[in-house]
């Protein structure tokens, strides 16, 4: 098979998206003829022109709100704010008004919109181009929450974001942007609410989040020359949650722990607990644990940053700890 | 409140726009009463405890949702405020979908979710009031955008009140409607109080039309109280919009005779001497006696509209209250599509 990375078929599949549907645009900061400043549209504006591809003023709330508006009436906007950070300027928009309108409509106000942005933790990037922030939109209710991890599964989940007629955001973590993977060359969709196993295992779980899951992979791989296996599971979509695959991979190991770079409290970590304890409480073994980034706003020094972030080795301990529980 | 762009009052002759026919001129009088009736309906039910919720009229400020909406079709899309009852019956909500929403029933245009700030039909091109100041005016660019790129002649409208000019969705919705010329009318109700702030000081310029030139857009400001003025004003903007022109600012200057919301005390920021005057001003009773003094239209026929709109609210009572609540079993639906 083919190999692409992460960006390139990220926008294979919107280019598709929008070769197919003249209801698509694209709006956001330099993705016209510049192509994204993470060259998340790179030659789409010479095939759509300014109204499909439209830069904007720095008005993040403005077009949060403008697109809202957009999607309610008949088109299907992307939302491209290059750094997920930015898109905070907008929140009243997303929480009061894209959030809520296919509810307050009973159902008659469709809302085809999707937001996409760059997270995480990487080079030096400094507390206002790092944040994940999923775990504000998993808690309410109306929002679709996409981390895809390999360049398969950005190709086929952006695809199905935009064919969605619900608001979704499609996280893409900056440590996983120019990561190659296979991508088929036949056209295919993921649907929301099915994890992948990315390793199969007998000993424990870890259910890892976007970058969080190549880092336990690299991990698990150390631990296997001890003869630890330990199943990892992508969920893929935070909203809506694949938690049978993750129930039916813990009556199996009977140990779970939630690996993610975003803080613990009240975080994806702590839902995945509460579900398991509450659904599979006989199946455990040991207490769920967590191992998170820190909660603090992200530093700027190498040092400092590496410190915030869950390393190899670090995942590598409390594995250890959770298998001696 | 001076502004170097005051035109088309109704009382001056005309440059541009026509006068409407005597049709015309009889629905914009019946609309208005519908909505003066209608919220009468509804400030008696809030006292006998029908509405749950708040409840906010628009008494005094009919002429402008009923010369704006006059101009509009079902598949344009208005965007309005907290203050919206006259919007929604304007675009053609029924007397009885706005009452029974108001009560909570199933039958209410938001189907009982959404109350006096809450309302939806987008079957005639009402996609929302809202709760929260600003937003009309982001979401009608929206709908501009999407009238523009599906290449339609359809318009939007975003109605928003005084207190909303001074937040950043005014500044950022219309520059990027006058950027990109979407089909949008920004109507701003400038009624004088942002709930009982006065105008004058929240901003150093109160001039809202005047503030068109800085974004590149005509700014237009008309005495709202006048529906004449509103409807030629508007007959522009909406020509202008569906031709591709670009948005337009309309500032319809205005008054809320009634409290802020209903069972509020209204003292303390406004006199009664102002409350009266503006009275003596109201847009109903100014634009019967106009259209009675011209010749326009007879006693006789503005009599048989005021007995059947009587008619009409008495019925949309009585739906109201005799239709059923909600299922509880549906408060969850919906807050996804189904597919």
């Amino acid at each position: 098979m083919r190999e692409m990375t992460f960006t390139n078929a990220a926008r294979e599949g919107l280019a598709e998206e929008m070769a197919r549907d003249p209801s698509i645009f694209v709006v956001g900061e330099g993705i016209g003829a510049r192509g994204g400043n993470f060259n998340t549209t790179t030659g789409l504006y010479e095939l759509y022109g300014p109204e499909r591809l439209r830069d904007t003023p720095i008005s993040e709330r403005g077009f949060t709100g403008l697109c809202t508006g957009a999607a309610m009436t008949g088109a299907r906007p992307v939302v491209d704010f290059m750094f997920l950070d930015f898109l905070l300027d907008g929140m009243g928009e997303l929480i009061n008004q894209t959030a809520k309108i296919q509810y307050m409509s009973d159902g008659r106000i469709p809302m085809p919109i999707v937001f996409r942005g760059s997270i995480g933790i990487v080079g030096a990037s400094a507390t206002h181009h790092s944040g994940n922030y999923y775990p504000i939109f998993t808690h309410l209710p109306g929002f679709r929450v996409v981390v895809p991890t390999t360049p398969r599964d950005a190709k086929g989940l952006l695809k199905t974001a935009i064919r969605s007629d619900d608001p979704v955001f499609f996280l893409e973590h900056k440590a996983l942007l120019n990561s190659k993977g296979p991508v088929p060359e036949e056209e295919y969709l993921i649907p929301f609410g099915q994890a992948e196993i990315r390793l199969a295992g007998r000993d424990a779980t870890v259910v890892a989040i976007a970058a969080m899951v190549n880092r336990t992979l690299e991990a698990c791989a150390e631990l296997a020359g001890e003869g630890i296996a330990i199943e990892v599971i992508d969920p893929r979509t935070l909203a809506p949650l694949d938690i049978d695959t993750i129930l039916e991979s813990v009556h199996k190991t009977g140990r779970l722990l939630i690996v993610d770079e975003d803080f613990a409290p009240s975080g994806i970590g702590a839902e995945i607990a509460a579900q398991v304890m509450a659904l599979a409480f006989d199946d455990l073994d040991a207490p769920v644990m967590r191992l998170n980034g820190l909660h603090t706003p992200t530093p700027y020094s190498p040092s400092l940053e590496a410190a915030v972030i869950p390393n190899t080795k670090r995942i590598m301990e409390v594995i250890r700890d959770l298998l001696a529980e | 409140m001076e502004s170097t762009t005051v035109q088309a009052l109704s009382d001056t002759p005309h440059a541009t726009g026509s006068m409407p026919d005597k049709h015309s001129l009889l629905d914009l009088y019946r609309t208005m009463v519908v909505i003066r009736r209608t919220e009468e309906q509804l400030a008696k039910a809030y006292l006998s405890g029908l509405i749950h919720g708040a409840c906010h009229t628009y008494i005094g400020e009919e002429a402008v949702a009923t010369g704006i909406c006059a101009h509009l079709r079902n598949d344009d899309a208005i965007f309005s405020t907290h203050r919206g009852h006259g919007h929604a019956l304007a675009k053609g909500v029924t007397p009885g979908a706005l009452m029974a929403e108001l009560f909570g029933r199933v039958t209410g245009c938001s189907h009982g979710r959404g109350g006096s700030m809450h309302l939806f039909a987008p079957e005639v091109g009402l996609m929302g009031t809202s709760g929260i100041v600003g937003p009309s005016m982001l979401m009608a660019a929206g709908a501009g955008y999407s009238f523009k790129l599906l290449k339609t002649d359809r318009v939007a409208v975003a109605f928003f009140g005084d207190g909303a000019v001074n937040n950043g969705a005014f500044h950022e919705g219309i520059n990027m409607a006058s950027i990109w010329d979407l089909p949008v009318l920004f109507v701003c109700e400038n009624n004088m109080y942002a709930t009982e702030i006065p105008f004058a000081n929240a901003t150093r310029n109160t001039d809202v039309a005047a503030r068109g030139a800085i974004y590149g857009l005509p700014g237009i400001a008309v005495d709202g109280n006048d529906v004449l003025a509103v409807w030629q004003a508007a007959a522009n903007a909406v020509q202008r919009a569906r031709a591709g022109q670009g948005p337009t600012l309309l500032e319809c200057r205005t008054y809320r005779t009634r409290s802020h919301s209903e069972g509020m005390r209204d003292a303390g920021y406004r006199t009664r001497e102002e409350v009266d005057e503006w009275r003596t001003r109201d847009p109903i009773t100014s634009f019967r006696r106009q259209i009675l003094a011209k010749r326009s239209v007879t006693d006789d026929e503005l009599a048989r509209i005021d007995a059947e709109v009587e008619e009409l609210v008495t019925d949309a009572l009585t739906f109201a209250q005799n239709s059923p609540w909600p299922d509880p079993a549906t408060a969850s639906d919906h807050i996804f599509s189904e597919k």
